[in-house]
């Protein structure tokens, strides 16, 4: 996929917020297998993304384990300037982080509304504002925001969690057409119903409406990732790719 | 690591970072506006992380706004860097 990174002509590295499982794990995973070096940063999930770093050094890869909760601006901050010190400057960043706390509208509270808020929607930007001036000086870059199909579309009990990723598709868009000059994508993927720790609460009743009649894997969704983060996309930009086995078709 | 922010200096980097954006190196000077020179709000931010690089001289949302010449940032960065 990724010949450029290989040839070693992109110097830089990959980050991957919530990386330690599921979809996350998954695109550390792809990340690593195109060459690149990949920081996982996780928030308590130690001994997932532990697991995830031995994976891929046994494999020949290089990762880089990044503790901390991504709302922290200074810590942020911190973790940029020594991937940069260690292998310059992240040209590949998927923001990935995300949470849930459901409930219906009337007893949604203000807690579980910042919260949601502020890990799926303020902190993927903070990350974002703080790779592009990078990126813009390395005249490349690569930002995959992980969407959902909820925001788009409606889903009971999740007013928080649609707000929070319909935000991120409004953002993708406007920083995409930002920067697209400087031959920087910034792009979102909307995965419907995937199989991972997130999701396993879920009805069982939701795969009758899904087209394909099954959930999907953190495999399928890494793929699209995959692709827009590569150098290969670079025509692509502002664009939502749509992963849920049909259902919003 | 990051350059002793003096006038000279600073004049130095930012000239050779408006070339870098596009600006044509024979128009650059202290009195030259940016309109004049097709630098950009965008070209701006670049010049910014080039300071920061340099010099360690975080050049924020609000500091920009308003300036037109070379000149204006030079002072600024100098200024910011005291």
């Amino acid at each position: 996929m990724s010949a450029d990174r290989r040839n070693g002509t992109l110097q830089g590295c990959a980050l991957v917020t919530g990386g330690s499982r599921g979809i996350g794990a998954a695109v550390v995973r792809a990340l690593a297998e195109d060459g690149w070096p990949v920081a996982i940063n996780y928030r308590s999930d130690s001994d997932g993304a532990e697991a995830v770093a031995k994976e891929i050094t046994d494999n020949g890869g290089v990762a880089t384990l990044v503790a901390g909760d991504v709302q922290d601006g200074a810590a942020l901050d911190d973790v940029f300037t020594a991937l940069e010190e260690e292998h310059g400057p992240v040209l590949v960043l998927v923001n990935n982080a995300g949470i849930r706390d459901d409930g219906l509208s009337p007893q949604l509270g203000d807690d579980a509304w910042e919260r949601v808020l502020d890990t799926n929607l303020s902190a993927a930007f903070r990350t974002t504002r703080r790779a592009l001036g990078p990126m813009l000086r390395a005249r490349y870059g690569r930002i995959v925001n992980v969407a959902s199909i909820v925001g788009p579309r409606a889903n009971a009990g999740q007013a928080n969690y649609a707000a929070s990723k319909a935000g991120l598709i409004g953002m993708t868009r406007t920083v995409a057409v930002e920067v697209a000059r400087r031959n920087v994508t910034v792009n979102a993927v909307a995965p419907g119903l995937v199989e991972t720790k997130f999701t396993e609460d879920v009805n069982g009743d939701a795969l009758v409406e899904i087209p394909a009649r099954r959930a999907g894997t953190p495999e399928e969704v890494a793929a699209c990732i995959r692709f827009l983060a590569s150098p290969e996309a670079s025509y692509v930009t502002g664009t939502t790719l749509t992963v849920d086995g049909g259902l919003s078709a | 690591m990051t350059t002793k922010a003096e006038t000279g200096n600073v004049e130095r980097v930012i000239f050779d970072g408006l070339a870098e954006v596009g600006a044509e190196p024979d128009d650059i000077s202290r009195e030259a506006e940016f309109e004049a020179l097709d630098v950009d709000s965008l070209d701006l931010v670049e010049l910014a992380q080039i300071v920061e690089e340099e010099f360690g001289v975080r050049l924020e949302g609000d500091d920009l706004k308003g300036l037109t010449t070379v000149g204006q940032v030079i002072d600024l960065v100098v200024k910011k860097a005291g």
